[in-house]
């Protein structure tokens, strides 16, 4: 519903689950807007065609979950190394391997480093709510298009399966810049338009990346978003991301009824990854604990971000049938280090 | 004097980086006089793949996307569905299209997608230098098959206008060869009538092109050309394989 208020023009993807709804829904309804789906032949197609829909200048997307997402880094390195938006939806489910359809958080690393190869980064939002799927999709868009960096909106299973009510606000329409870099025939620009990544040119390459890496900073100044609840008095602060910060959420408000000064910190942007709030927080609050579903991924960010003489503990969950921790565990896990 | 042969608008005033012999050069002349042919370079938008032909943005003057190695049809189908209005081509060898791309090719002409397909057969890798392809013929000795190519071992050669012809969505499919001046004439009189299929919006048409390489064939010129006659067409017959205009 987002991508199409987004006006995504072509949708690209293949059924896995937990994500199959997306293209069961957008099969439904993108048609009737005039827009492209089609239910491709592999993950990689469906990237590789969403490739060439954004260097055609529209908005395209695909989605999937942990074993096409690994498909699809071939063609997201294309699009990072030929400066392409484009957007990418991953409901995460277990792994390595098959692994399994239960909520995970262990692709953290494989979004937020880039996940294929030569270098890169790409935009990672992370919803904790239907309403924020919503939201965060819309923005993927206009931030993949102002940066030129493909973005990814990263959920897992919990986020992806749930019902909830949303209020449709579609955001206040940006001043996006003309995509004069498209092609689209010579005859509506002024010069040949070429898309690519193959740069061999002397010193082409490197000042690629140095390019890139100053807009990775500029993300990481314009576009860092988080959400703090009760941080302001805190003498420990949670932190998680998605779906696992709700129900960290939760654990907080019955540590602040227990009378504990507890607060909590949830990342909305995973790259670029706020360590700013990080940085401003742990001047005061020396205790930190990051809670994931997986063996600690996000938690090296944290502790890259917070101040010298700030700790951080983690307790985490490896993804799995089962291993969905209740508000009653972190509770505990709360009060242990309260 | 009345001037009878110049060079294509299509193509730009450039040396190519292609070796001496090879046909890629040609081939690129006859998509150029097409491009020229029906008035549609302003319209039309190229795909390169990864090989030889990833330098297509280097000698036409169009707009040009690079694929993924063997994604071509794919990221045809993206640009051609995101602009049904324009002219889209994809250019590939055979290891980008019969091996690493054999999925994106099959799929994209089973949808009978509305673009057109340049697909150059030399029975070889020629860019990494010289390995066995997809369409290496059987015996024929390469850097990976340095007793000769064993069809037990490793398959026989794919031959694509064939395979493609079979699918109900391709509406055009041609084997064109460019190593004498006949074959160059019908070459020329298939890739138009290829393109035409676009522009009248008749569904995929592919067009398989032999090409010598002499450089990885370990022959010179000539004798690369001559060996486009006597051992690759009588394996990889020319011929129109489908037209959907004569059913």
């Amino acid at each position: 519903m987002a991508a199409i208020e987004a006006g995504v023009r072509c949708y690209f993807g293949y059924p896995i689950t937990p994500q199959s709804d997306i293209p069961e829904y957008l099969s439904r309804e993108l048609p009737k807007t005039g827009g492209t789906f089609i239910q491709v032949e592999s993950e990689i197609a469906a990237i590789n065609m969403v490739l060439g829909a954004s260097a055609a200048g529209v908005r395209a997307m695909t989605s999937s979950s942990g074993p096409g997402i690994s498909l699809k880094q071939e063609g997201i390195s294309y699009m990072a190394g030929s400066e392409l938006p484009g957007v990418i939806v991953d409901i995460m489910r277990q792994g390595p391997g098959l692994g399994g359809i239960d909520a995970s958080q262990a692709d953290y690393y494989q979004a937020t480093r880039g996940g294929g190869h030569g270098g890169y980064r790409i935009i990672v939002l992370a919803p904790n709510s239907v309403q924020e799927m919503y939201d965060l999709t819309m923005l993927a868009f206009d931030l993949s298009d102002i940066y030129r960096i493909p973005a990814m909106v990263l959920a897992d299973s919990v986020i992806g399966q749930m019902k909830e009510s949303v209020t449709a606000n579609p955001r206040p329409t940006t001043v996006l810049p003309e995509k004069n870099w498209a092609v689209r025939g010579r005859g509506e620009g002024e010069q040949q338009n070429v898309v690519k990544s193959l740069k061999l040119g002397d010193g082409e390459m490197e000042a690629f990346h140095w390019a890139m890496h100053a807009r990775y900073q500029e993300l990481g100044e314009k576009e860092s978003r988080w959400e703090e609840y009760r941080t302001e008095d805190a003498d420990l602060i949670v932190t998680a991301f998605g779906s696992t910060a709700r129900i960290a959420r939760t654990a907080v408000e019955m540590a602040r009824e227990a009378g504990h000064k507890v607060g909590l910190l949830r990342p909305i942007t995973l790259f670029p990854f706020p360590k700013q709030v990080y940085e401003a927080l742990s001047q005061r609050c020396k205790r930190f604990l990051d809670i994931e579903l997986s063996t600690g991924q996000m938690v090296d960010d944290v502790r890259l971000s917070i101040a010298r003489d700030a700790e951080v503990d983690f307790y985490g969950r490896p993804p799995g049938a089962g291993s969905l921790p209740t508000p009653e565990e972190l509770y505990e896990q709360i009060k242990k280090r309260y | 004097m009345k001037q009878v042969f110049s060079r294509p608008a299509s193509l730009k005033d450039v040396q190519t980086h292609f070796c001496p012999g090879c046909h890629h050069g040609g081939i690129h002349r006859l998509v150029a006089e097409a491009l020229d042919e029906f008035n549609i370079r302003d319209k039309t938008i190229g795909c390169a793949s990864v090989g030889c032909s990833v330098f297509l943005y280097g000698y036409f003057d169009i707009d040009v996307v690079e694929s993924p190695h063997g994604r071509a049809p794919a990221v045809a189908t993206g640009v051609k569905r995101a602009r049904p209005d324009r002219m889209v081509f994809t250019y590939q060898g055979d290891g980008d299209l019969a091996a690493i791309g054999t999925s994106e090719i099959i799929h994209a002409a089973n949808r009978g997608e509305d673009i057109t397909v340049i697909f150059v057969n030399n029975t070889t890798y020629g860019m990494t230098g010289g390995q066995m392809a997809p369409t290496t013929m059987p015996g024929q000795k390469t850097s990976t098959s340095p007793y000769g190519r064993d069809i037990k071992n490793d398959g026989a050669p794919f031959k694509m206008a064939e395979l493609l012809s079979n699918l109900e969505g391709v509406a055009f499919s041609a084997r064109v060869a460019v190593n004498n001046p006949k074959n160059v004439l019908q070459a020329k009189k298939l890739i138009k009538t290829a393109f035409r299929y676009q522009v009248e919006q008749k569904g995929f048409s592919f067009i398989e092109a032999l090409s010598s390489c002499p450089t990885n064939w370990g022959m010179n010129p000539l004798a690369a050309n001559e060996r486009v006659g006597s051992e690759m067409i009588p394996y990889f017959p020319l011929g129109v394989y489908k037209n959907t205009e004569n059913l």
